[in-house]
């Protein structure tokens, strides 16, 4: 009997691209994708690597393609913004070994900048997307995919959400099977896109479209289920699910391809039921398209466009169902925050020391923009502080930018950052760039990246030199320091800001949860001397709390004794000690 | 059997997502359907966090939602009262008795609600543990989350064997005999 599996939405993913003969995969890490890419990097036999940002991983894959063989890059939905550009070409020129990528939105925003939706993208690029609705289908239609791209000449999108990334469930397995590389052959009128050839090609594509729709009402990824016919739906991914527990009865028409749409199919499904209800997270994708053919269907005007859908909303919405609870009312939010012993806590306070304002970037770092830090003015996308604090400077003013710095993780500065500094110290500006090098991509669970010196695979390779890459640029002011050097940084910052050239500060100090990093110290404090100031508490250390007297005490559990409370106390009232 | 809802709440990085790999464990090898869904990324750096987990003969949604959760429990006292609504009537509630400050505690800015478990106790049924205090006779202050386990297990329908087998399956070989000690801590405590 085949094996059964509890798994991670994304470790299907990763199994069902495995199964299907991957041989090539490049990634960014980004929540909710991540473990897609670590979970098929443990198979050993696809090559898979981290790239430093999604565009690059989308061409990586395109060459595997091109040349023939099974390749796929995965990211999450901000991410497919940063591969757009090759992925709209790479939908003219068509696939030969098939290429999938696998997006991952998150509505209801648990991990990112904004809630987007991937299919939008899929319709603009004219590039299909399959979206399973729980593990196994993961699994099976990540190698429909496979499929079908080298059945239609397409790059195809897997649309997952973090709800069915990051949920498990049961997932028979099955076996790897390779198929033979699609023989290479030099093609220009195909694989070249210059004008006379992408007029040609975007005949094909229409064509390849047209042809989707058609043949998708026959696919098995769309199904229609008839029970009940007063109340029908259309819905697709995890949205399904709800339906399923709310209305078990009602008929039920489940997309597993979600651009192009099957309209045959849709068509014939509305026409079988008395009220037709479309149920989609997030954009009324498909409510608008079908409501274009002249069909009739209830969607956004009942379901909101913001965060996850739930069995509950269906209940309360259609089956006039209350749902009474009563949840505590008034109790202090529990937000993220910098873990103890994290070297941003530092850095971010001797900005917030100097009321520095900071255009930020993308990481566990833009919890600097909370309370106490207070240290963040901006957060837009990877990369952008550097190239927000040039537009800031080249708008206002050298003067202007004397009290600004911008603030970028490592691996955010490989990933598109330093195309932003290439571009300030081409321009010639004056302002101050803070590299908080931490050694990992940390807010995504520690993966490598270019200035780590280690791969997805394991392998210990050499590392970019961050100083010297900024030095190559031919900046003059590049300054290495200590993340918990709290007076040195102040030093520093003082200095640096006010020059009139490009400065960049690398602060180094590894990330507090990496398994290399050890904890000899831990702060103790000595109430004796302690005078109640509160200083020390200022940076919002998790470990430190106020007795009652006012007084402090560390929890020694929580404390990874980075001293940074010691350093900030004039009275010697905490001391580190060995564990 | 109709599908049984569990959540486990706690704060980030205080271990909820191994818990529910065992409960996962047990139920799969019971011959149940599971499902379970996590929170991973920014929430996990000390925010308060949610894992679902529901089994039976055929599940759909991987959530629970408000009003349905048969046991809920809570790795920290403040969570336990956030998320509490959504037991449902005569649910278990099985909470570490256990103060995390959040930031804005930590900062003065706030208030950590006083005589959170008699409040609980006066709307659920509430089963408590000290369980950072019994981790720490055993000599590991880590192991606090499987001694939550252990009592909330004397709510599930598992034998206490199957429970000492998974849990010598999900946890690296030379923590087992900790982890399995500090299991029966917790539902001894429960009997």
């Amino acid at each position: 009997m085949a094996e059964t599996k509890i798994m991670l939405g994304n470790e299907a993913f990763a199994r069902g691209a495995w199964e299907a003969g991957v041989k090539v995969s490049s990634a960014y890490p980004g929540t909710p994708s991540t473990e897609i890419s670590e979970n098929l990097a443990k198979y050993g036999d696809v090559y898979c690597e981290w790239a430093p940002n999604e565009k690059v991983a989308a061409e990586v894959a395109i060459g595997a393609s091109i040349v023939g063989a099974r390749s796929m890059c995965a990211m999450k939905m901000v991410g497919l913004n940063v591969a757009a550009d090759p992925l709209y070409s790479f939908s003219y020129i068509g696939a030969n070994g098939g290429l999938v990528a696998v997006v991952a939105d998150d509505p209801g925003i648990y991990s990112s900048q904004n809630e987007q939706d991937t299919r939008m993208i899929g319709r603009a690029a004219q590039i299909p997307v399959i979206e399973p609705s729980d593990s196994q289908e993961a699994k099976d239609f990540i190698k429909f995919a496979f499929q079908m791209s080298e059945d239609y000449d397409t790059p195809v999108i897997i649309r997952s959400t973090t709800r069915l990334s990051h949920s498990q469930g049961p997932v028979v397995l099955e076996d790897r099977a390779v198929p033979e590389d699609r023989p290479y052959e030099k093609n220009i009128q195909k694989n070249v896109m210059m004008p006379a050839m992408a007029k040609k090609r975007h005949v094909a594509v229409e064509e390849r479209m047209n042809r989707l729709s058609e043949d998708s009402c026959t696919f098995p990824i769309n199904k229609a289920t008839y029970d009940d016919t007063s109340i029908g739906f259309i819905t697709n991914g995890i949205a399904y699910q709800y339906v399923k527990e709310a209305c078990p009865h009602a008929s039920v028409l489940k997309l597993g391809l979600v651009n192009p749409l099957p309209r045959k199919l849709i068509e014939e499904f509305a026409s079988k039921v008395d009220k037709l209800y479309i149920f989609e997270e997030l954009e009324p994708v498909i409510e608008e398209q079908v409501k274009s053919w002249g069909i009739s269907c209830i969607g956004k005007d009942l379901f909101t466009r913001q965060g996850e859908y739930s069995a509950n909303m269906l209940r309360e919405k259609l089956l006039g169902e209350k749902i009474d609870v009563h949840p505590a009312e008034d109790i202090p939010p529990r937000p993220p925050i910098l873990c103890p012993g994290c070297p941003h806590r530092s850095v971010f306070y001797a900005i917030h020391r100097l009321k520095l304002h900071v255009t930020g970037d993308i990481g566990c770092y833009t919890l600097g923009a909370l309370s106490p830090l207070d240290a963040m003015d901006t957060t837009v996308c990877m990369g952008s502080s550097i190239s927000s604090l040039h537009g800031i400077e080249k708008a206002k003013g050298k003067d202007y930018v004397k009290n600004w710095v911008a603030v970028i993780g490592d691996s955010t500065f490989m990933h598109t950052g330093v195309n932003s500094l290439m571009n300030m110290a081409y321009n010639q500006a004056t302002g101050t760039v803070i590299i908080m090098d931490n050694s990992t991509t940390a807010m995504t669970g520690h993966q490598d990246n270019p200035a780590t010196g280690k791969t997805l695979m394991g392998e210990t390779v050499p590392m970019i030199d961050m100083e010297k890459l900024c030095r190559s640029m031919g900046i003059k002011n590049v300054t290495k320091i200590d993340a918990f050097d709290q007076e040195g940084l102040v030093k520093l910052l003082r200095q640096e800001t006010q020059k009139e050239e490009l400065s960049v500060i690398i602060t180094q100090a590894p990330c507090a949860l990496l398994k290399t990093v050890k904890f000899p110290y831990v702060c103790v404090e000595d109430r004796e001397k302690c005078k109640k100031c509160g200083a020390c508490l200022k940076p919002g250390c998790p470990a430190m709390a106020q007795n009652e007297d006012k007084t402090i005490s560390i929890d020694p559990t929580m404390c990874n004794g980075c001293g940074l409370c010691m350093e900030l106390c004039h009275f010697d009232a905490i001391l580190k000690k060995e564990r | 059997m109709v599908t049984k809802n569990i959540m486990i709440v706690g704060v980030g990085g205080q271990g909820t997502l191994l818990t529910s790999r065992i409960l996962g464990g047990i139920i799969t090898d019971a011959g149940y359907m599971v499902k379970l869904s996590e929170v991973h990324g920014m929430a996990q750096r000390g925010g308060s966090v949610v894992t679902f987990v529901r089994y039976g003969d055929n599940v759909a949604e991987p959530i629970v939602e408000e009003g349905q959760a048969d046991i809920l429990i809570a790795f920290e006292r403040l969570e336990a009262l956030r998320y509490c609504h959504f037991l449902k009537e005569g649910g278990a509630l099985v909470v570490n008795d256990q103060r995390i400050n959040p930031i804005s505690v930590v900062t003065g800015q706030r208030q950590y609600p006083e005589h959170i478990m008699e409040d609980l106790e006066k709307d659920y049924r509430v089963f408590q543990i000290k369980a950072q205090e019994e981790a720490l006779k055993l000599g590991n202050s880590k192991v606090f989350n499987v001694i939550v386990l252990g009592l909330a297990a004397q709510h599930m329908d598992f034998p206490k064997e199957k429970w000492l087998e998974v849990i010598e399956k999900k946890v690296p070989a030379k923590l087992a005999d900790l982890n399995k000690k500090a299991f029966l801590v917790g539902y001894e405590s429960g009997k």
